[in-house]
């Protein structure tokens, strides 16, 4: 547990020092994609109904963006600023280093879904942030930024990461069920983008958000993915030593 | 105390490290020397458990660094050749992680930083970025922060590569009052005088395999006592004697450029591997 927290306080303590310019960084794109989509491809109410549904996929997306985003910090820190290497001689565990970078990502996950909330109310969207809500943002962010370990520790250089982050989360946070409801597509295109994690999580936060009904088996999903991203994540740390 | 068996390493094809065997007593200053590629930075790396084991058996202070990984580690600090500090971080959050990393209590910690910033004459830039510091504080910050949770041995690999000769010489000082606190420090180098000025023992390791281990003075005395340099063929060659008079007789036999000195480490280098450090 130590080290888990030694590991997490470390990125804790780069996300105070950046604070200010890491918030506006998540504000930009949110501002955006609610004035394009929302104002300037709206309906006739000014864009409210779509922003409606738009928001809480917003909320998914960014925490997914935000928690992969992680991978940044940790090709950094391995390929530039070699301080990979002060966790790897210190006596701690792989999963306390796991641990800590995916809990940091959570938080900077956690952290963008704050600041859209904000930007909801300011544009007159208020969600229901119960706790179901909140449960379905930390199991995203949680797959994504095992995720972000995982691959981060495969990747040979950072560009082979960005190539990755482009062929592959960036098509996920279009086709997730983020901007457009999934149900308007064809059955087999659905069924292929619900192999999407991100698609159950923006079906879950999107639930939540409005009080609705929510299906089960998304947070379970999300949950299992999670868990097995996480012990591949553990794996890769271990095989990075070469 | 380190003790090293059998040590094999390679990578594909390559042999990184052949049949590397020697015990480091405890509260030794130990030289590695070897020039760019020889496996210097391997074995180091190895041992600290940056890289896997190839085969061969490694022990620290008695811990196997296979079976007992974490409390082998826990007996090491490592200076490694490139700077690795956030420079978005103070030099004490850099030290503070560290020390958490290790597990050290928070009164404790806060104490060392103090009293290892001093040390390392740093007290006064405690709370600045690392960022804003020069090359050769960085290089100080690092052995302030392997040493912060009181290691056994302490691993230093090139730690003046890059400085200046007064940054040096400081970082030399350094070092030599820290093997003076009992700590065994295992020093990897391709400088010449780093190795002499420091060590008590050095091992010499060519193409992955050490070809001589003993004190730099017998080391030295294997080859002789003078060169003579001279000029041949237009390639400078040197020969050596085991007392000056050998070494005047053959002075007054060359023609052009010529010059007499004292034998040193290179010297036994070259003499031993055909290769200069």
């Amino acid at each position: 547990m130590g080290g888990l927290l030694a590991i997490y306080r470390r990125e804790m303590l780069l996300l105070r020092r950046r604070f200010l310019r890491i918030c506006l960084g998540m504000s930009v794109s949110p501002v955006l994609y609610v004035i394009a989509f929302g104002y300037g491809l709206g309906g006739a109410d000014g864009g409210q109904r779509y922003l409606q549904f738009l928001i809480p996929g917003l909320v998914a997306m960014n925490s997914m963006t935000q928690a992969f985003g992680i991978a940044t910090e940790i090709n950094l820190s391995r390929f530039y600023l070699h301080i990979f290497e002060e966790f790897q001689a210190a006596p701690i565990a792989t999963a306390a280093y796991v641990g800590g970078e995916v809990l940091a990502g959570m938080t900077r996950a956690g952290l963008a879904v704050v600041i859209i909330i904000v930007i909801g109310g300011l544009f007159g969207i208020s969600l229901h942030c119960g706790p179901l809500f909140w449960l379905a943002v930390a199991l995203n962010s949680f797959v994504f930024a095992g995720l972000a370990v995982w691959t981060a520790m495969i990747v040979k250089t950072h560009a082979d990461h960005s190539m990755l982050s482009n062929f592959v989360i960036t098509p996920m946070a279009f086709l997730g069920g983020t901007l457009f409801p999934l149900d308007r597509l064809p059955d087999w295109a659905q069924q292929i983008l619900m192999v999407s994690p991100l698609a159950h999580a923006s079906r879950a936060i999107r639930a939540t958000a409005s009080a609705a009904p929510c299906d089960w088996r998304d947070f379970a999903i999300l949950a299992v993915l999670g868990v097995g991203i996480f012990c591949a994540a553990f794996r890769s740390v271990d095989r990075a030593r070469d | 105390m380190i003790v090293i068996e059998g040590l094999r390493k390679t990578y594909g094809d390559l042999v990184a490290l052949d049949s590397v065997s020697l015990t480091v007593p405890a509260g030794q200053l130990f030289a590695y020397l070897g020039p760019n590629g020889a496996g210097k930075s391997t074995t180091i790396r190895i041992l600290t458990g940056l890289t896997r084991i190839g085969s061969g058996q490694i022990s620290l202070d008695g811990y196997d660094i296979v079976r007992q990984s974490r409390d082998a580690k826990r007996q090491c600090g490592l200076v490694p050749q490139q700077a690795n500090l956030d420079n978005e971080l103070s030099i004490f959050e850099n030290l503070d992680v560290h020390g958490r990393l290790f597990r050290m209590s928070g009164t404790l910690r806060v104490r060392r930083i103090d009293e290892l910033l001093s040390f390392v004459d740093l007290a006064e830039r405690r709370d600045d970025l690392v960022k804003t510091l020069s090359g050769g504080m960085k290089r100080r910050v690092m052995i302030a922060r392997a040493l912060l949770h009181g290691p056994k041995i302490l691993f230093l690999d090139e730690p003046t590569a890059g400085l200046d000769a007064a940054i040096r010489r400081r970082i030399w000082t350094l070092i030599k009052r820290v093997r003076q606190d009992g700590t065994t420090v295992f020093l990897t180098t391709h400088h010449i005088e780093e190795a002499e000025f420091l060590a008590e023992r050095v091992a010499f390791l060519d193409r992955g395999r050490i070809v001589a281990i003993d004190s730099p003075s017998r080391l030295i005395d294997r080859v002789g006592a003078w060169a003579v340099d001279f000029l041949a063929d237009d390639e400078l060659h040197s020969e050596y004697f085991p007392t000056r008079d050998g070494a005047e007789r053959r002075l007054v036999t060359l023609a052009g450029p010529v010059t007499i000195r004292r034998v040193n480490l290179e010297d036994a280098f070259l003499a031993m591997t055909g290769r200069k450090v």
